[in-house]
């Protein structure tokens, strides 16, 4: 027994190695913007200058703007089509359903640069181009799969009974999903579009290739700046992204957590 | 499944139709569509829309195979996303047993979500802060000679062993993720019964653990293996020079060089090799559902 309760300190301690090896580069990181050395020379000097600076830079907060605009439509397309689909996958039977349901894997399977880069020539070639459009255009069908996927796994906790007795007291198709079904997979859409937000708003290799000089959104904004050399500004605007999407992750998992009890 | 069966009707497919359309009309425009739009350009000898005359050509494939250099850096891709798959196996696997089998209750959730959580967070971000970590003069630099009594230069950035522990560090919480989801599902009974029966730990391990939680351990190497070998943003930012692989010469292609029918012919090859990997993990896959 005494063996075990060493090895299991020992696993505990392994996790925490775990956990320092996970945050702790993070939290250099964003320590490093708080400090006043352009060169990130220590001994450590406490500023926000790199914070306000940040506000100064046009190109940094027109790319900001575009990144919210194409993440909170993306969130609402992506919301709207993919709940409809798993409602449709999940009430009706059909030939070719299991191929349609295998379809959905492929756009998270493979490599983005793979799908940037095809993506790129295919609207290229029809005209499209590149820009905020074609963006738009690959981050929904990049975040479509996830929606339906979490959207459907709330629905597999759905009990259909619910909306035949819905039915047989008279309510339309339409009243029966708004009323029963919709309420019942909510903690699914929600979550579902949370995940929808950060795929698109972390988002790098797609848009990356799908952006021109004027057209462009954060992550690839802090790419370009990144070649170009390493600034305390780039550590500001990096640790604001961190904060924001941790906090979105950490809301997901609250109504994914919730979706999950019956 | 049964539920979805109870609601099973004739003339699904019509009913079906309208709410499925859009998704999938959007997947066929956006991946489906420029999916077999790159295979059909990659057989060219210029992008048709140029204005420049083209013709079908198998020379960009040709290109790969008479250059030595594609499939020399195709060959360091695979092995770059090999030794990644490895250490996050040899890092995650514990980690997840630990969360699996020894934590408890709040705990167990509490350090489940922080595992996962910078998983969801920017890539690149992560990416940049081992370049603070990693450059001369840098944190670990700093640190070392700092608790060392003699002087010693670390200078990792822009080296191979960068781009590896970029790499790791974004991919581990995946292999923690699946291998948690298997090892979680194992009855603690079996683990019992076997050290009972006078087995070891280690024997135990070998024969029961292991293979029991084979489906996520393949799962999360394939997860990880597949982006790793496509990887291009964290060879460029940590590697520096050295970090040339075969993702780098696809983006070079696209913004750099332009020669996108050439680019789009590597892409396809990435492509096959990956699809060729998921058709191996599968069968070991579709048993673990």
């Amino acid at each position: 027994m005494a063996t075990t309760r060493i090895l299991e300190w020992l696993g505990r301690i392994y996790v925490w190695l775990l956990l320092a090896f996970l945050y702790l580069p993070i939290i250099i990181m964003a320590l490093m913007s708080f400090n006043a050395s352009p060169f990130y020379q220590l001994p450590f000097e406490w500023t926000t200058d790199w914070y306000a600076s940040l506000w100064q830079n046009d190109q940094l907060i027109s790319a900001t703007w575009n990144s919210l605009k194409i993440a909170v439509i993306t969130t609402i397309i992506c919301v709207v089509l993919g709940t409809a689909a798993s409602l449709a996958l999940y009430r009706y039977e059909f030939r070719g359903k299991k191929l349609l349901q295998a379809l959905l894997f492929p756009p998270i399977a493979i490599p983005w640069l793979i799908t940037g880069t095809a993506m790129l020539i295919f609207f290229f070639g029809i005209g499209i181009g590149r820009g905020l459009f074609a963006i738009l255009l690959g981050h929904v069908a990049l975040a479509l799969p996830y929606v339906i996927v979490v959207v459907s796994a709330r629905l597999q906790t759905f009990a259909p009974e619910l909306e035949e007795a819905a039915r047989s007291l008279g309510a339309n198709q339409w009243l029966v999903t708004n009323r029963v079904t919709l309420p019942w997979i909510m903690p699914g859409v929600i979550a579902g579009g949370l995940f929808a937000f950060a795929v698109s708003f972390d988002q790098f290799v797609v848009s990356y290739f799908l952006s021109t000089p004027g057209q462009t959104t954060l992550p690839v904004e802090i790419y370009a700046a990144i070649r170009k050399g390493f600034t305390p500004e780039i550590n500001a605007v990096s640790t604001i992204i961190i904060v924001v999407s941790m906090a979105l992750m950490l809301l997901t998992a609250r109504f994914f957590k919730f979706g999950g009890e019956k | 499944m049964a539920a979805q069966s109870a609601t099973a009707s004739r003339g699904g497919l019509r009913k079906a139709l309208p709410l499925m359309a859009p998704a999938y009309l959007w997947l066929t425009v956006a991946i489906f569509l420029p999916l077999s739009a790159m295979v059909f350009f990659s057989f060219m000898t210029d992008l048709p829309l140029s204005g420049k005359p083209w013709a079908f050509t198998l020379g960009n494939y040709a290109a790969f195979f008479s250059q030595s250099l594609y499939l020399t850096l195709l060959l360091a891709s695979l092995r770059l996303g090999l030794e990644v798959t490895l250490w996050c196996v040899v890092i995650g696997y514990p980690a997840a047993y630990v969360l699996a089998k020894v934590l408890k209750g709040r705990s167990r959730e509490a350090i489940f979500l922080l595992v996962i959580l910078p998983f969801w967070s920017n890539g690149l971000v992560r990416i940049f802060s081992w370049a603070m970590v990693l450059r001369e003069g840098g944190i670990l630099d700093t640190a070392l000679n700092a608790v060392l009594p003699f002087k010693i230069n670390i200078d990792l950035m822009y080296s191979y062993p960068a781009v590896i522990i970029g790499l790791v560090h974004s991919y581990v919480p995946y292999m923690v993720l699946t291998c948690y989801l298997t090892l979680q599902a194992i009855d603690d009974s079996l683990i019992e019964a076997g050290r009972s029966l006078g087995a070891s730990r280690l024997q135990v391990l070998k024969r029961v653990i292991i293979p029991l939680s084979m489906p996520g351990l393949v799962a999360g190497a394939a997860l990880i293996f597949v982006p790793v070998v496509g990887s291009f943003m964290e060879p460029r930012i940590l590697g520096g020079r050295t970090g040339t692989f075969y993702g780098t010469v696809i983006e070079d292609q696209f913004v750099a060089v332009f020669n996108w029918p050439l680019g789009a012919a590597l892409s396809f090859i990435l492509l096959a090799v990956v699809l060729v990997i998921l058709a191996i993990a599968s069968p070991v896959l579709r048993r673990a559902t």
